[in-house]
């Protein structure tokens, strides 16, 4: 599904240039959910930035499905983006003034989703992730967990080949985290393919391969035996 | 997804519609704006209008032409000769000037005696042809004017001036078919008129009587007075005039140079120097107006800038969701023509209430010029084009600030 291939990434400031990604080569099939571990400044934001088309790289490969991703004007940026990825972040980004069906349907509103198909597909969305009473309600009415959870609905919502999530539970607390990753889990268990970028530990175990970087480079890549997250969910 | 797509507007108005304050605050400048437009320029219609009803019953295209004295020899005759003009040169104007369209020629007699009752006003009498009503309505305030029967048939019969009324008559009597007695000949009146606001050659203690009455009664033969002068539409008076006086000094063996051999009056030139008038009043207004708009628009892309900003992480999510960078600019440049209308549209209502609730103060006054100050469909429709290609303009700029904010720092900005 993703490959990798010598990839590498500067940051130029002035006269100073920071070489980030020192040479990556990855491979992820599909229906896999890897965790992305590293220490901040290990290179991890800038690599899921990358396979998110919300940066360019520098030199390298990256194919996604098949399709090389080079050259990528905003527009094909974008319309790649809305048609391969789903993403949720660790501050959930919802827009605030909209509902969380509205939230949910806005992928599909780019994708010329009439209007009434757009809300009919967001509330099974919203469904599926438990959140059936809450279609018409804001934000600001959810708890953190809820909006994770509407983030997530907004991410499947397009019908991703990949999500990616950035510290997904970065702003829960352990129980909501563990809600969190049980939804992850499950989505993945319907084949979808997933990358999780962590730094927790109990987090990545939960999946069933981690990548570590460190400087720029992966230092170990393992399959592990996956913890599901509804052994803590009571 | 085309620009009239409902889930575009109903991305743009719940945009809108959701941050209320920022919306109202925005518009206030565009409103603004608005108002002070329409009302500049409502303002100029209705001087325009109130410049109009004082002249209203005088044509615009007419001059008034009479004997001066010459002032310089020629043909063997001294300087200082008097001319009278005589109705054959109102025929012969008539044949040889094209442009001419009507000529009411009039004579006068400054010493007449105006007697009725024992009670004189020293009314100044007129001999006149009822087609000067057309170069010069007069109001008539009862009875009827002068007519061509009264001319055929050299009717011994009057129209008075309300001044002359006051002194001839006692108050609240009835004038209509009363005599009063003019160098001793009794006139029955027909008529009393009202002095007009505009320019007014005889006043209110005036007594017209028909020409060829005049011409009988006073001995007086052929000799007239002056000329009122009605010029054919779209012609210009001016050449007219230079047309008439040439003729007229070959005909009396003026001076081609002499200037005051006749004099002239071309009511063609006040009216000219009123609307260059008007129009530079217009124009300006028109130049406050669109610069006083420029300001109010500005000051919504102003705001929108200050929204992009603050929607920075709205926008990177979107961006990051798919929304292509026209995607983002299109919904800005609309948010900008939709708050930008909204405003105007108030703004219109606002103005045109304020310019109605004028004229209601003022529009009956006498001596104010205003009247019926209105804006045209034209003046409003070129303002509205104006407004929306303004907003169109000056949306590019936080569109385009919106458009170069990369999803990344979008999202990294919390």
């Amino acid at each position: 599904m993703i490959e990798i291939k010598n990839l590498h990434k500067s940051y130029h400031m002035g006269s100073n240039s920071l070489h980030v990604l020192k040479g990556i080569n990855l491979s992820i099939k599909e229906g896999e959910l890897v965790a992305i571990m590293g220490s901040s400044g290990s290179g991890k934001s800038t690599f899921l930035n990358i396979l998110g088309m919300l940066d360019n790289l520098d030199e390298g490969e990256y194919i996604l499905d098949e399709v090389p991703i080079k050259n990528l004007n905003e527009t094909k940026a974008a319309n790649y983006r809305n048609k391969f990825l789903g993403f949720i972040f660790q501050s959930f980004n919802l827009i605030n003034y909209k509902t969380a069906w509205e939230n949910v349907a806005l992928p599909l509103y780019y994708q010329g989703v009439p209007r009434k198909e757009r809300k009919e597909r967001a509330i099974k969305h919203l469904e599926s992730v438990g959140l059936g009473p809450w279609i018409e309600h804001l934000p600001s009415e959810l708890s953190g967990g809820q909006k994770q959870r509407v983030a997530i609905a907004r991410a499947l919502a397009a019908e991703p080949k990949v999500m990616l999530a950035d510290e997904p539970t970065g702003a829960l607390d352990s129980t909501t985290s563990r809600e969190v990753m049980d939804l992850v889990q499950k989505i993945n268990d319907q084949g979808k393919t997933i990358l999780v970028v962590t730094h927790e530990d109990d987090i990545a175990h939960m999946c069933k391969r981690i990548v570590h970087l460190k400087d720029g480079v992966i230092v170990e890549d393992s399959y592990v035996n996956q913890v599901r997250a509804s052994e803590y969910v009571q | 997804m085309g620009i009239f797509d409902r889930d575009l507007w109903n991305e743009v108005f719940s945009t809108l519609s959701k941050n209320m304050l920022r919306t109202v605050l925005t518009t206030l400048g565009v409103i603004f704006a608005i108002i002070i437009l329409i009302l500049l320029l409502g303002a100029t219609t209705g001087m325009s209008n109130g410049f109009n009803k004082i002249f209203a019953g005088t044509a615009s295209n007419s001059m008034f032409m009479w004997t001066q004295t010459t002032s310089m020899p020629y043909g063997g005759f001294e300087r200082g000769r008097r001319i009278d003009f005589t109705l054959e040169d109102v025929d012969l104007i008539k044949r040889q000037v094209s442009e001419v369209d009507i000529i009411a020629p009039r004579i006068q007699s400054g010493s007449a005696t105006v007697i009725r009752e024992g009670k004189t006003s020293g009314s100044g009498v007129y001999g006149d042809y009822p087609s000067i009503s057309l170069v010069s309505k007069k109001r008539i305030v009862e009875g009827r004017f002068l007519n061509q029967s009264d001319i055929d048939e050299s009717k011994k019969v009057c129209v008075i001036g309300l001044d002359a009324y006051k002194l001839l008559f006692d108050k609240g009597e009835n004038a209509i078919g009363k005599f009063i007695q003019v160098n001793g000949i009794y006139f029955m009146v027909v008529g009393v008129y009202k002095r007009n606001d505009n320019i007014n050659f005889e006043g209110e203690n005036a007594v017209f009587v028909p020409f060829t009455t005049f011409q009988k009664v006073f001995n007086t033969g052929n000799k007239i007075g002056w000329m009122a002068i009605l010029i054919h539409p779209g012609k210009q008076v001016k050449v007219a005039e230079n047309k008439i006086k040439t003729l007229m000094k070959e005909k009396y063996n003026v001076h081609p140079n002499d200037v005051r051999a006749f004099g002239s009056f071309d009511m063609s030139e006040v009216f000219t120097g009123i609307s260059a008038f008007v129009m530079v009043l217009q124009g300006f207004s028109f130049f406050v107006g669109i610069f006083t708009l420029l300001a109010g628009v500005i000051a919504v892309s102003n705001i929108l800038l200050i929204t992009v900003k603050e929607r920075t992480n709205e926008i990177g999510v979107r961006r990051a969701l798919g929304a292509t960078p026209k995607i983002i600019k299109r919904q800005i440049i609309l948010e900008s023509i939709v708050l930008t209308t909204f405003a105007g549209l108030i703004g219109f209502v606002i103005s045109v209430a304020v310019l109605h609730f004028l004229d209601y103060k003022f529009g009956a006054s006498e001596d104010f010029p205003f009247v019926n100050p209105t804006v045209s469909l034209l003046q409003i429709t070129i303002s509205f084009i104006l407004m929306v290609t303004l907003s169109v303009l000056i949306g590019l700029i936080p569109a385009n600030r919106a458009v170069k904010i990369k999803p990344i720092e979008a999202l990294r900005e919390e």
